[in-house]
């Protein structure tokens, strides 16, 4: 894990860092795994929402990945709290739930993109192509 | 007594399919749903099972033996096939498939995180009071159910 601000890739682009927050471990492995964006460093893993919260004081992350049904603190509430904690961070939510309702709701929130469950590499990596244009 | 509609059951059909054809890239091919009337249906070794609330009452699970979801955690690339994460595994194919049935059902279908159970099938009890419908899956050489329980 790293704490470090202002770490720059190859392009000279800012390395920007990313938490994964799902309670299923192979998702999270699987995020981990997947994700080929080369702007992106993961700094860690949680698996609910107090979990991410505790974790993002530590790490201070620039783009989360999201999952919503979670035990302890479910994925709509954590978003609220981490936006209010650097409003400037960048959510994509990745969820099962397949309704309009909580896709408007997460956004209204504070996310910034959603991607439904089930979902290939592809679809992971071109939601978080697009998530990073507006950095 | 059951009031799952034929419309319901195609929502869960298509979300069966599409798990398969996207997580695994290898499509399932799912029987003709049926209707138990009598007794429990029967379970594999893995169940993952999902508290439904709200609008509709009831459960939904899906239940595998090892061997598939061994095979299917191996087709995303999952090298760690560990009673862990084949537990975690039957949970979120539950999960995600009771989520996906949104689309449909919209947001007062309201699901709980998985509960799962492994190696005792007579922890998984339906509700007695509604006929569970039966979804067959066959999957390279495996079969699975996914069990539908709604008042």
């Amino acid at each position: 894990m790293s704490k470090s601000n202002g770490a720059n890739g190859a392009g000279g682009e800012r390395i920007l860092r990313l938490m994964i927050v799902d309670d299923s471990n192979i998702i999270r492995r699987r995020i981990e795994r997947s994700q080929q964006h080369a702007r992106l460093q993961v700094v860690g893993s949680a698996a609910n929402g107090r979990e991410a919260v505790e974790l993002f004081q530590k790490t201070n992350p620039d783009v989360v990945t999201m999952d919503l049904t979670m035990p302890e603190m479910d994925g709509i509430q954590c978003v609220e709290r981490l936006v209010t904690m650097k409003p400037e961070i960048l959510i994509l939510v990745v969820s099962a739930l397949a309704d309009k309702a909580t896709a408007v709701e997460a956004i209204e929130k504070g996310a910034n993109g959603f991607l439904c469950k089930p979902f290939s590499d592809r679809q992971l990596n071109d939601a978080l192509a697009e998530l990073l244009k507006e950095t | 007594m059951s009031v799952t509609t034929a419309a319901e059951i195609r929502t869960f059909v298509e979300g069966t399919t599409n798990y398969f054809e996207v997580s695994a890239r290898q499509p399932a091919s799912v029987g003709s749903p049926y209707l138990v009337t009598e007794g429990a249906p029967g379970v594999h070794e893995y169940t993952g099972i999902i508290g439904v609330s709200g609008a509709r009452k009831g459960m939904v699970y899906f239940t595998a033996p090892r061997a598939m979801l061994t095979v299917l955690l191996m087709r995303m690339n999952e090298t760690d096939t560990s009673d862990e994460n084949i537990k975690d595994l039957v949970g979120e194919v539950a999960n995600t498939i009771s989520g996906n049935a949104r689309k449909d059902f919209g947001k007062e279908f309201v699901i709980s995180t998985p509960t799962v159970v492994a190696h005792d099938p007579k922890l998984v009890s339906p509700p007695p009071h509604v006929r569970p419908f039966v979804i067959p899956i066959n999957w390279r050489t495996h079969s699975a159910k996914l069990v539908v329980c709604l008042e």
